[in-house]
């Protein structure tokens, strides 16, 4: 069974998290910005459309990463770093793959 | 009862708490005993593809020798690369002394997730199972090289997605080790272990850990679509379909390179332990080998285009790639220079871990230098694909991580069996080793050079005597493979007993008793001197 | 107390012991470097869209008249509303609550599984049509159009897996609960599950207007 020393919970200072208020608040702004995408997706936007639908997707995921991820109360310095770093990863991928894609 | 309170301080590999023998080494999670797991596997696994590597010498012994056909010659060398890449090289130092030495060189008990631990050594030998399973069935090994290039690796007929699902799980274990380590050292150091004050292995398994995140998961994708490609025909490689095969090789190489760098942070880092220890002097620039550590973590990230110059990428891409590549020659360079001025003026004693440095040390930069020529645009287009690269790999792999591997197998021998080897073997076997090496290797520069190409059954007539040469050297070096790991075996219960600190390490694994503990500390140790510092030290020699 | 005596399968307690405190921070770091190595998984993923879209506008944007942005709106809707439902699940839990808690998990589980039924309607919609990889009628379409889809059923599909797998966590978690494993003193095994929800809605996030809003 369990050490007796053990105490899972001991110690753990409970972190801050979003209250039922701006869960919903959140929630609110990810459904509004869903209907926003769809409908400038019907809209004849050209070169910029695509740009548009990044941003607004880029808007709802750090909506969910800083709230619902509980980024916006995270303490540790290391988690707060993890997206930056994955992001700018991914764009060192993808942006040096396209030295070779865009000027073959 | 009575014999219970003394278990925490029995060594590792001793029954506890009534449990002993296999199902209790295959159920444990104590970070020691998974250390020595991995080191059983990968142990067998170098052996087995040593074999096959010498089968190789055997073919090309004269250029009319026929042990095998092409097609045969094709699976050999792909096998020896899987195994080798797969199962020796980039497992290697992160799980067999990243487990086994990591938690005590920090102060602590034991891993981040010890059941985790254990759980990345199953998928390791579920991994390796998988593999050995393709090579008999479905068509059989592959035939395709390790890098397992489109459109070929789609059209052959052999077990191409069971020997590909088979790299994806041992990419799933490679990611839990690195997540294991990167927060083992980020929440488990003793009191008083700030980040700079950890020995530079750490350093060097912490960079590493931080490759295995961020690049292993492209592998895995990359070779999840091989397998969908092949069940599904989704085209996404295939020229018919509107696919491209050089993004193939773009996703591939994102993780292939920055892996070598997977290969070699680690067994740098042991290395930066090891020269202060026997040059009895702090390391020299401690701050700028921990920052090289990351930075060729990092800017090793970005030059894997440098293995697609002439496979059809755009000239930009090209000059870029190279531009990078040569940027990440100069933290290793950092990395020689310091360790060499540890050196100066220092107390040297040239006991068999620290012969394994040195020639570290040598054979790495020989290697290294060797990647600038193919690092450089011009040249690359003469020596791509031939065995200028292949010599090259070998110096930096096996006489880079190979000799690194035996410096810390022969550094922390005391630790994990607590005997002493006999030093006159080890001394032989590293000598008998290190010549047959070079003898093998060195030729592989000049042949490569004078258009030997790569993965060729035969050859011309004009590569006759150096083939023959290089061959001899492998059988030598094999030899004395044999004299340094059959001492190490042998030693390890007929051996002298080891005391705690025989080498006078100042850093914290060797102020616990030769065999290691299972319980490391039963508080945690204080942490009062740096990694390197020898002062008010008994000099035990 | 030594601590030394130990039993079963706690052999490394002590490496846990002195972390005590941290022991939440623990779970969490590993949980978000978990998290990493799959947003970089489907990024791989990202990366051959990105290239193939730009070399295919017109071919994608003609495929992509043929997925129902209904369809695709509606689920970004369900998994939208499933990561509402599982961060109030932790909330719950970590007031006591945990009644609710089982609620809030039996709403996403269910909200879960109507994502899952939608996408299914909609692959069934393109085998019908004879959209799926290596159909003959899609053989037949220009090379874009080919990739469109073959990135869609391996997009779509590799992350209904782990719509799959994080239903499959729930369940797990549910079970824990009831059996006491899982509580307002211990909610880590809720909360990693949880990040790993909001994982796979951030990335249906990107999936639905990169698949079904070209315009």
């Amino acid at each position: 069974m369990s050490d007796a020393t053990l105490q899972p919970g001991e110690g753990r200072r409970p972190a801050p998290e979003p209250g039922y208020r701006s869960y919903l608040l959140v929630y609110a702004a990810l459904a509004c910005l869903t209907g926003l995408t769809v409908v400038s997706a019907s809209l004849n936007l050209g070169r910029i459309a695509i740009a548009i639908v990044l941003a607004i997707a880029g808007t709802k995921a750090v909506l969910v990463l800083l709230y619902f991820m509980h980024l916006r109360y995270e303490r540790r310095l290391l988690v707060k770093i993890l997206m930056p770093i994955v992001v700018a990863t991914l764009a060192i991928f993808i942006g040096l793959t396209y030295t070779d894609i865009l000027f073959r | 009862m009575g014999d219970t309170v003394h278990e925490a301080e029995s060594p590792f590999f001793a029954p506890q708490g009534g449990k002993s023998g296999i199902l209790y080494w295959l159920t444990s999670t104590n970070h020691k005993r998974i250390g020595m797991l991995y080191l059983s596997l990968i142990g067998a696994f170098f052996a087995t593809a040593v074999v096959l590597g010498v089968l190789m010498r055997i073919q090309m012994l004269s250029p009319g020798m026929r042990l095998m056909d092409a097609r045969g010659y094709n699976t050999l060398f792909t096998l020896h690369g899987i195994i080798m890449v797969f199962l020796v090289v980039i497992p290697g130092v992160p799980t067999i002394f990243g487990n086994f030495a990591l938690p005590m060189l920090i102060g602590a008990n034991d891993m981040a997730f010890p059941r985790l631990n254990l759980f990345s050594w199953y998928l390791f030998l579920t991994g390796a199972v998988l593999a050995a399973v393709s090579v008999f069935t479905n068509g059989g090994a592959p035939d395709t090289g390790w890098t397992f290039y489109v459109p070929f690796s789609l059209k052959t007929s052999v077990n191409v997605p069971l020997a590909t699902f088979a790299v994806f799980v041992l990419g799933m274990s490679s990611i839990l080790t690195g997540i294991n380590i990167v927060t083992t050292v980020h929440q488990l150091r003793a009191p008083g272990m700030r980040f700079f004050k950890m020995p530079l292995s750490v350093w060097g398994l912490y960079s590493t850990a931080w490759v295995q995140i961020l690049a292993t998961p492209i592998v895995g994708i990359t070779m999840l679509l091989i397998v969908v490609e092949r069940l599904f025909g989704i085209g996404v490689f295939d020229p018919t379909k509107g696919g491209d095969p050089l993004l193939y090789q773009h996703l591939f190489w994102i993780y292939s390179h920055p892996a070598v760098y997977i290969m070699i942070l680690p067994a740098m880092g042991i290395i930066s332990d090891l020269f202060p220890v026997f040059s009895r002097k702090n390391i020299f620039g401690y701050k700028m080998i921990a920052f090289s550590s990351l930075a060729i973590a990092s800017v090793g990230s970005l030059v894997w285009g440098h293995h697609m110059y002439v496979s059809g990428q755009s000239d930009t891409a090209d000059i870029v790639f190279s531009l990078l590549t040569f940027l990440v020659a100069v933290p290793s360079a950092i990395k020689v220079f310091n360790w060499i001025a540890t050196m100066y003026k220092g107390s040297i004693r040239l006991e068999p871990p620290f012969l394994f440095a040195l020639t570290f040390v040598f054979l790495f930069s020989i290697g290294g230098l060797s990647g600038l020529f193919l690092g450089a645009l011009s040249a690359n287009v003469q020596l791509h694909d031939t065995y200028f690269v292949v010599a090259h790999f070998h110096y930096i792999i096996f006489g880079g991580m190979g000799f690194g591997m035996f410096a810390a197998l022969h550094y922390w021998y005391p630790k994990m069996t607590g005997r002493m080897y006999s030093k006159a073997t080890a001394v032989l076997g590293w000598l008998v080793t290190f010549v047959g090496f070079n003898v093998f290797y060195f030729p592989f520069f000049v042949m490569g050079w004078e258009g030997m190409p790569r993965r060729y059954y035969a050859y011309l007539p004009k590569f006759a005597h150096l083939q023959f040469l290089s061959s001899i050297g492998a059988y030598v070096m094999v030899a004395g493979l044999a004299l340094l790991v059959g001492n190490l075996l042998y030693c390890a219960r007929r051996g002298e007993k080891a005391p705690a600190n025989p080498w006078g390490g100042a850093t914290l694994e060797w102020t616990l008793p030769s065999p290691a503990p299972y319980e490391n500390w039963e508080e945690p140790p204080d942490v009062t001197r740096g990694p390197y510092d020898y002062s008010g030290m008994e000099d035990e020699r | 107390m030594s601590g030394l005596e130990r039993e079963g399968d706690s052999d490394s307690r002590a490496g846990t012991r002195r972390a005590e405190g941290a022991d939440g921070d623990r779970g969490r770091i590993g949980m978000w470097l978990f998290i990493c190595t799959e947003i970089l998984l489907f990024g791989g993923l990202f990366l051959l869209y990105s290239v193939y879209r730009y070399k295919n506008q017109a071919d994608f944007r003609a495929a992509s008249l043929d997925l129902s942005r209904f369809d695709g709106a509606l689920n970004t809707l369900v998994l939208i509303t499933s990561s509402l439902t599982a961060a109030l699940a932790v909330h719950e839990l970590r007031a006591g609550r945990t009644a609710r808690t089982r609620l809030f998990i039996g709403a996403t589980l269910l909200l879960a599984l109507t994502f899952l039924t939608v996408k299914g309607f909609e692959w069934a919609a393109k085998f019908e049509h004879g959209l799926y990889p290596s159909a003959p009628h899609l053989l037949t379409l220009p090379p874009g159009q080919i990739l469109y889809f073959g990135l869609y059923f391996t997009m779509t599909g590799l992350h209904a897996i782990h719509v799959i797998v994080g239903m499959g966590v729930f369940g797990y978690v549910l079970r824990s609960i009831s059996k006491g494993r899982v509580g307002p003193g211990r909610p880590i095994l809720m909360e990693n599950a949880t990040l790993f929800w909001h994982l796979v809605d951030v990335i249906w996030i990107f999936l639905f207007p990169l698949f079904y809003l070209i315009s």
